[in-house]
């Protein structure tokens, strides 16, 4: 069976942790036989400012990005971030989204203010819409680091690629070993934050 | 053999030490810079961080010249800088084989212009290859010494930020057995670029176009896709891959990986198989134009933007009038930006709060502080290139003398400097400026991800060098008015820029401390004003990512700040005055 090419969307804050994050989704999708392309962002981009990547996997995949309205799945590691680049879903795409509000400057200095009505305004559109507390849960494991970990258990989970093959491993692979009990805790509890959600049929490319 | 992930940058590093590379030289610029990042990690080659794209390639040409296989990489707008010697070496020729990689940057993402550098090929006659993921990065790299080496060429080798940057699978070759070496060779008339020898390599460089145009017409790196032949595609690089998204077996396409010389001939075999002939290319016409002027007819830059980056989604609408996705919603208007900015700590913060407190007009140039152009501080007038600080501040106080340069300053990087500021700098010594640099002495070069350079006593591969001491330098150089400030000493900075704005005299700042992000110093300042805030905002002035208002009172995230302690001096309760408005 051809295995359709999908496209994630990874975003958020210059050091959110959007590259580890989409290492560990990488690795796996590698030991899982996928062709995978994804291209990131370097350079001043990362000073604080908005991040995005792309992720793609499938049997072939030729382009390493796609335009508006064609990503499956957004994982949106901040808010605003989140409704920054919603447009970018298809109709009834997946947005993963942490539940978290880092305020850029100008909201910082009191000239503008962060948007008080997100989640309505996200739960309003065509999208498939899981507003997840990975900030929170990190909060509760003792570092807030490791809520791109938490976001990446529960993505994995949710596009139901769980059980294809052995994460904890990737996961292992991918962390500092001191840090290894801590990451795998972090995946487990993100597969946790989204158990009673069954995994979402993604629309195909075609 | 081993498939591995890799970035476009890591897979030509990969290809460099297949290759047999020897020597590998370049200056650090998104996003080229993790080429020789990791090209510097394989064994038994030398690889360095010049001072300059320019001193790069003139490495290169010597590693070349000595019979090694030589490797230069630099970002788009470097090669304007080794443009000099890159024009040249498109006459001398080399003995080793050597490749100049161009990254350029559609979209500019971390650059301030979008500049095709395809134009550089035919500019210099020179080949060059342009690879679409990891694996052609390898492989095309490996070909791209072949060529130069049985052409007698320069070859250069384009890439874009997506290609760089892009992992994808790649399948590794064999490792090198070290890096190959020809024998050198006196040869006067081919390398000594005096006129009379010039002129017959001219020829010779007129004789090798026309045996690489033949070489184009059958080599490889040129391929046909056939799928429906309604519609044929010709693109290059990743924008071939981006075409075969959007328009899968529904056309056919032509895949051009060598795009100088161009394979006429079989562009108009491909031409008339197909309907209709469209070219699909980022930024300028440069195929379209090539192939127009031969005679064939073919759509481009009427379908698709000019200026910025292509994606699939563009290509579908350009080729067939709409895409099958498209935005289900629009993004709400007035949702607040979010702009990079100076990291929390960051040394050149107190510098743009006291230029921007004392009205400063301000020459920038390249590197993060160029963010002091950004609110709230916009205490920048101009950025244009690397060392270009200098060079205007020295025509403005010409252009309006020295009283108008009492409130002149040129900012400019320790890497900056180092890379074209030092011969601006001579200029004002040499022509009397009364001008005011600041040198913002952060220890790396920090936008493109903390590489090291002549200053910061370390080199590309870790091993210690003599650290060149900049206020030495500049002194020897024949200012006299040479001071080194702490720049988390607000007040002593504001004092010297006030003092040195006012000396009518050039002189030059040194403001030194390191990165935050690098150093391992951190400070231990008791922060105390968060208890006494009056919410009088002044420390809101300074732009910090780690002070946020709640409610009327500013606090302070103790998870983002580095403990500069700036703020706490901009704090009229903690200087124990009154708030004051200014």
């Amino acid at each position: 069976m051809i295995r359709e090419t999908r496209t994630i969307m990874l975003d958020g804050v210059g050091g959110q942790g959007i590259i580890m994050a989409s290492k560990i989704l990488i690795d796996g999708l590698i030991q899982a036989d996928y062709d995978v392309k994804s291209s990131e962002v370097h350079g001043m981009a990362q000073r604080g400012g908005s991040v995005i990547t792309q992720l793609r996997y499938g049997d072939r995949v030729y382009s390493s990005l796609v335009g508006e309205g064609a990503v499956d799945v957004l994982f949106a590691m901040e808010k605003l971030e989140a409704m920054r680049y919603a447009h970018f879903l298809k109709k009834d795409g997946l947005l993963l989204m942490n539940e978290m509000e880092i305020p850029p400057a100008s909201v910082l200095t009191g000239e503008s203010s962060y948007p008080g009505d997100i989640n309505e305004r996200l739960g309003a559109l065509p999208v498939k819409f899981f507003p997840i507390a990975a900030e929170a849960k990190a909060r509760e494991l003792g570092n807030v680091r490791v809520m791109n970990v938490i976001m990446a258990g529960a993505l994995i989970k949710l596009i139901g690629l769980a059980d294809d093959l052995d994460w904890s491993a990737v996961v292992t692979a991918a962390v500092k070993p001191q840090y290894k009990e801590l990451n795998l805790e972090a995946f487990r509890s993100g597969m946790e934050l989204v158990r009673h959600s069954r995994p979402q049929v993604l629309v195909c490319n075609r | 053999m081993q498939k591995v992930l890799l970035t476009g940058n890591e897979a030509i590093a990969r290809g460099a030490f297949e290759s047999g590379v020897g020597v590998g030289a370049g200056y650090p610029g998104t996003p080229s810079t993790e080429i020789l990042e990791n090209f510097v990690n394989y064994p038994g080659i030398y690889a360095e961080w010049a001072p300059n794209e320019k001193v790069a390639l003139e490495v290169g040409f010597g590693a070349s010249l000595a019979g090694a296989r030589a490797l230069v990489t630099m970002k788009h707008v470097g090669l304007n800088v080794a443009a000099d010697p890159f024009m040249t070496m498109s006459y001398t020729g080399v003995n080793g084989g050597l490749v100049v990689i161009s990254a350029d940057d559609p979209g500019m993402y971390s650059s301030q212009n979008e500049q095709d550098n395809r134009f550089y090929a035919r500019f210099a006659k020179i080949p060059m290859l342009e690879p679409g993921d990891s694996q052609e990065a390898k492989d095309y790299l490996k070909e791209a010494y072949l060529i130069s080496e049985q052409f007698d060429t320069p070859v250069l080798f384009r890439l874009t930020t997506r290609l760089s940057h892009t992992r994808t699978p790649v399948l590794l070759g064999e490792d090198s057995s070290g890096p190959v070496a020809r024998d050198f060779q006196k040869n006067i008339s081919k390398f000594v670029m005096l006129p009379g020898y010039a002129r017959k390599r001219h020829l010779a460089v007129e004789e090798r176009r026309l045996r690489l145009q033949e070489y184009a017409e059958t080599s490889g790196l040129n391929q046909t896709v056939w799928g429906n032949r309604s519609i044929g595609i010709i693109a290059s690089g990743v924008i071939f891959n981006f075409a075969r998204e959007a328009l899968g077996d529904d056309a056919s396409y032509l895949k051009l990986g060598l795009t100088y010389p161009l394979p006429i001939q079989l562009i108009s075999d491909f031409a008339s198989q197909v309907e209709r002939l469209i070219v699909v290319e980022e930024l300028e016409p440069f195929l379209e134009d090539q192939i127009k002027a031969a005679g064939i007819a073919v759509e481009g830059k009427s379908l698709f933007p000019r200026v910025g980056e292509l994606d699939p989604v563009l290509i579908e609408q350009g080729v067939r009038g709409a895409s099958r996705f498209e935005a289900n919603y629009q993004i709400p208007d007035g949702l607040p930006g979010r702009p990079p900015i100076m990291c929390p700590g960051c040394p050149h913060r107190s510098v743009f709060y006291v230029l921007h407190k004392l009205k400063a007009r301000v020459t920038g140039d390249i590197g993060c502080y160029t963010l002091g152009a950004m609110p709230p501080f916009e205490a920048m007038d101009a950025c244009l290139c690397m060392g270009a600080s200098i060079g205007a501040s020295l025509g403005m106080e010409k252009a309006r003398g020295s009283e108008f340069a009492r409130r002149l300053v040129a900012v400019i990087g320790d890497s900056t400097f180092v890379h074209s500021g030092i011969t601006g700098l001579i200029d004002h010594i040499y022509n009397k400026s009364t001008g005011t640099i600041i040198i913002l002495d952060n220890r790396t070069t920090a936008m493109t991800g903390h590489q090291d350079h002549p200053a910061t006593g370390l080199t590309l591969s870790g091993r210690e060098a003599p650290k060149l001491d900049l206020a030495a330098l500049v002194r020897s150089l024949g200012v006299r008015s040479v001071r080194t400030i702490d720049p988390y000493d607000l007040k002593a900075t504001e004092q010297a820029i006030r003092e040195e704005m006012d000396r009518e005299e050039l002189s030059v700042i040194i403001t030194s401390r390191p990165c935050v992000m690098i150093s391992k110093e951190r400070l231990l300042n008791e922060i105390t004003h968060q208890d006494q805030c009056t919410g009088c905002k002044k420390c809101l002035r300074l732009g910090c990512p780690a002070l946020y208002l709640a409610g009327d009172r500013v606090r302070r995230d103790e998870e983002l700040c580095n403990n500069c302690a700036v703020c706490e001096q901009v704090c009229p309760q903690v200087k124990g005055e009154t708030a004051e408005n200014e």
